[in-house]
């Protein structure tokens, strides 16, 4: 009975699945690409920069990489934090 | 601590990995690449350095509080990077125009020139400074930890 279930839900995911990726639109051909155009034909002039990818990076979306350094951090802090919490539990009473 | 083929061939290695991490580090902005990805080029070295030598001398070389004092470093120019164009807009690149980094490349394919860019190269190599200092500690803690040894502060 498990089993069965198991391969009703399998079936269901696959056809959502399927459905889904026949939904996608082309690759390469964005519904919306007004923002796409601006940074590609603005990003040299306005940020100086020849790597267009580097400029949305740290200009246009710097916030976001904000956020990813924030991130980093977390993850050291929070890796040292729980090596050292749990060589110290060892060694307690 | 392996054997003393692989050690020399690290010695002799060790350079070219960090003038390769340092290139991409100094070249996001005209490039693939930039602080991140330099960065981790780097602390795979540092990952070749645990590997091949004991992490005792490793740990005389790159001290847990010299990282995180790099890695804050790393993190306050950012921000301080980020908050000095908050005149017109936080992230602004206030740097365009000025004498520092400030040439404007024409628009289109072209070689590129390095001092372009704005605040786009200092934040790389803010970025950078700050993921060679965090990922060299987690590597290191790790290894110091599995190693069974104390870690220290």
């Amino acid at each position: 009975m498990r089993r069965f279930t198991g391969l009703i839900l399998l079936l269901v995911l696959v056809a959502f699945l399927v459905w889904g990726v026949q939904l996608i639109h082309p690759f390469g051909y964005p519904d919306t690409s007004d923002m796409d155009d601006y940074i590609i034909q603005n990003a040299q002039e306005e940020t100086g920069s020849n790597n267009v990818v580097a400029s949305v990076v740290f200009d246009y979306r710097g916030f976001d990489t904000l956020g990813e350094a924030t991130i980093l951090f977390t993850a050291v802090t929070g890796v040292l934090l729980v090596l050292r919490a749990s060589k110290r539990r060892e060694e307690g009473p | 601590m392996l054997s003393k083929i692989v050690r020399t061939v690290t010695n002799e290695f060790m350079p070219f990995i960090l003038v390769f991490g340092f290139y991409i580090i100094a070249h996001g902005h005209l490039t693939p690449g930039g602080g991140f990805q330099g960065g981790a080029v780097i602390v795979s070295g540092v990952v070749m350095l645990l590997v091949a030598f004991n992490h005792q001398e490793v740990k005389q070389v790159l001290r847990e509080r010299t990282l995180s004092i790099m890695e804050s470093t790393g993190a306050l120019i950012f921000i301080a990077l980020a908050f000095a164009g908050i005149g017109a807009a936080f992230f602004y690149n206030f740097l365009v125009g000025t004498p520092i980094f400030g040439r404007i490349p024409p628009t289109g394919p072209n070689p590129g020139d390095f001092w372009t860019g704005g605040v786009i190269p200092l934040m790389n190599l803010a970025v950078g400074l700050k993921v060679i200092a965090g990922l060299s500690a987690v590597v290191l803690a790790m290894a110091i930890f599995s190693s069974g040894e104390e870690v220290e502060e």
